[in-house]
């Protein structure tokens, strides 16, 4: 590696400058982490390519999505520059806010445009501007989701809490005697303890879900919020895992972390393709364990429905409830007989609406008693 | 500090090729990358945090490094509900009841302050795996499936990972000796809070290549012929490959089946014995059915 400066202080602070560089790249690298990666690549000697990328992956990394990204920077940092030039970032582009379903009014659109479904072969890779709507309806709707308050679902779990009634403590009847000498104490009881369902939402950005996608990620961030176990999946060509950038308490920076990391925003749907996704590579491996999945889709399957059924069919078998939320289901006269939704609601528990907050509300309402 | 270099010492780990060596002694084929962190967590005195795909070898890493370094391995095996009475320390409650009883009972008690220290000695306090690495030098302790537990339950492991000591309040700080080498492993059913990941070196174990995973079977397998080891992985990386599997079989899956075929007394890998066998492999009746559709053309290549 020639890059590598003999003298150690100069190398420690370029592997300094590469750890921050990592950090603005959007991985969470801390000062304990960075001192972490000095004393590794002390042991594993600064002058190989090999040892020092080793060191740093071990040291700054801390789940496979940041690999990715640390490759990539590695890469651009440590080989020569001439060799490689700069990847050129794609321009930003920008596309106007879907106005948002206004409270009480949620049908005074036509319902032409609200059933239009964009189903385009190519992905439409881009990033959505989530703050280009005007600052009053953010305001306004910031307002009417702060005041939703989701409760979570909940099961009995393995731990046990004291309880007037229920199977004998032994263990605290008999300390309780001890405290007392001996004397008989009356019988102390346990009982299991409630304790709060994983909940996940898979929201659907293809193009046909545009005027909802927005709305129902919000709705996910009050959920994310609120309830100690959620997970927020995006669904749309790719499955994309947002529940990290919608953790934020601030509500605006939350969905414009979500946008930036959701590639797929009013692409087509390959919907059962990326539940399958998600069933193989989140589902079965515990996040769908037991948990009420609810999937905010309008149901407008591109590709084989089968799949999408046998994908459906899977998750409720894994999970304790699956909730199917179709903003159209709240339309006069709904029936669900499209391709998509046809197949997958025999495997459903419940099928609602999801067209306003009322209709988020009483979401919520049949995920908490789920 | 000084402890730990004399275990790397004592053990002649002076770099990423020794432990690569070692390991392979053992019978674990271990890459650069492994090799590097593994290397690094001996000498840092840091846990390793090991992700991947099921039946990638995370807890075989664990059975490999007690053998190299002649330590007992130490598992704990995390579920939901497990908490610091099963995981660190216990005390034995009847044992200190029937203390107190004999006490009384030859009216030996005097001193109240002296029978309740005698109380929380360290006869009636039980080891749990934690406690029982910490007590035991040198050892490996390997906290294996963390995601399992409760996320309660990882800050019961803070302490111990970072400055390798438990603190009991009746009795006082438990400190090893020689810290353990302690290897976590996770499923990714769940995201670590970054308080455990922080403390630990990360490491996502990948599924190893056509001539790696063969080497792998002919080192785990010695008996086995050179044909049936390559015939057997090639086709469970082809099954692997195959994007319709609902569980990809990972490498403990293709040393099953080479054991399968082995204990058959097969030299070959033919079509009908693929087929009887297939349960080896595959665990799920969907891809049971799928393979067996297309077994010939998997076997052919």
């Amino acid at each position: 590696m020639t890059l590598m400066p003999s003298a150690d202080v100069v190398g420690d602070e370029l592997f300094a400058a590469f750890a921050r560089a990592l950090r603005h790249a959007g991985i969470q690298v801390s000062g304990d982490r960075t001192q972490s990666f000095l004393r590794a690549v002390a042991h594993t000697g600064a002058g190989d390519r090999l040892s020092v990328y080793w060191s740093g992956r071990g040291t700054l990394c801390s789940s496979p999505d940041d690999i990715e990204v640390y490759d990539a920077l590695f890469g651009a940092w440590f080989d020569a520059r001439e060799s490689l030039p700069r990847p050129r970032r794609p321009a930003v582009r920008t596309i106007q806010q879907a106005a948002l379903e206004p409270l009480d009014g949620a049908e005074d659109r036509g319902d032409e445009q609200l059933l239009r479904t964009v189903s385009s072969d190519e992905e439409v890779l881009r990033h959505r501007d989530v703050a280009s709507m005007s600052a009053a309806e953010r305001r306004h709707l910031a307002a009417l989701f702060a005041a939703l308050r989701p409760t979570a679902p909940t099961r009995r779990s393995m731990r046990r809490r004291a309880y007037h009634r229920g199977e004998v403590d032994s263990r605290r009847t008999l300390r309780d005697q001890l405290r007392r000498a001996g004397e008989p104490a009356p019988l102390r009881r346990r009982a299991r303890r409630p304790r709060a369902r994983r909940v996940v939402l898979l929201v659907d950005v293809s193009g046909s879900m545009q005027p909802y996608a927005d709305a129902v990620l919000r709705l996910g961030h009050v959920m994310t919020r609120c309830m100690p176990y959620v997970e927020v999946f995006t669904v749309g060509t790719r499955l994309t895992r947002v529940t990290s950038a919608l953790r934020s308490r601030d509500v605006e920076a939350a969905l414009l972390a979500a946008g930036a990391a959701v590639p797929d925003w009013s692409g087509g749907t390959r919907l059962g393709e990326v539940l399958r996704a998600f069933v193989d590579r989140w589902g079965q491996r515990g996040t769908a364990r037991g948990a009420v999945v609810v999937i905010a889709s309008d149901g407008w399957e591109r590709g084989d429905p089968r799949m999408l059924g046998e994908q459906v069919a899977r998750l409720q078998r894994l999970s304790h409830a699956v909730v199917w939320m179709n903003p159209h289901r709240g339309k006069a006269g709904y029936e669900p007989v499209q391709g998509g939704i046809a197949v997958a609601v025999p495997h459903l528990d419940a099928l609602v609406a999801g067209h306003s907050l009322a209709a988020f509300d009483q979401l919520l309402k049949v995920v908490s008693d789920a | 500090m000084s402890a730990s270099q004399s275990l790397a010492e004592q053990q002649g780990l002076g770099s990423a090729a020794d432990v690569a060596r070692r390991l392979r002694d053992t019978g674990y084929l271990a890459d650069d990358g492994l090799a590097t962190i593994t290397y690094l967590a001996v000498v840092m005195q840091r846990p390793l945090l090991l992700e991947g795909e099921p039946g990638t070898g995370k807890t075989a890493l664990a059975e490999a490094l007690a053998d190299l370094v002649g330590a007992p391995l130490i598992r704990l095996q995390c579920y939901e509900g497990i908490d610091s009475t099963q995981a660190l320390y216990d005390w034995d409650f009847t044992g200190q009841i029937l203390h107190l009883r004999t006490v009384e009972a030859v009216g030996g008690a005097t001193d109240a302050d002296a029978l309740e220290e005698s109380l929380y000695a360290d006869r009636f306090l039980l080891d749990r795996p934690i406690l029982r690495a910490l007590r035991t030098s040198p050892a490996v302790l390997l906290v294996d499936e963390i995601d399992r537990a409760d996320d309660e339950f990882e800050a019961f492991l803070l302490e111990v990972l970072s400055t390798h000591q438990v603190t009991i309040p009746e009795y006082g700080v438990v400190q090893a000796a020689v810290p353990p080498i302690v290897v976590l492993t996770s499923n990714r059913t769940r995201e670590l809070h970054d308080a455990l990941k922080r403390r630990c070196l990360y490491h996502w174990i990948d599924h190893p290549g056509l001539a790696r995973e063969i080497q792998i079977v002919r080192t785990r397998l010695p008996e086995i012929s050179a044909r049936l080891a390559e015939q057997v992985t090639a086709t469970v990386q082809r099954i692997r490959h195959n994007d319709d599997m609902l569980k990809p079989p990972g490498v403990a899956e293709t040393l099953d089946w080479a054991r399968a075929l082995q204990a058959l007394g097969r030299e070959e890998l033919d079509l009908e014995t693929a087929g009887a066998t297939l349960g080896a492999v595959l665990k799920y009746r969907e891809d049971t059915d799928r393979v067996r559709d297309s077994l010939d053309r998997m076997l052919a290549g």
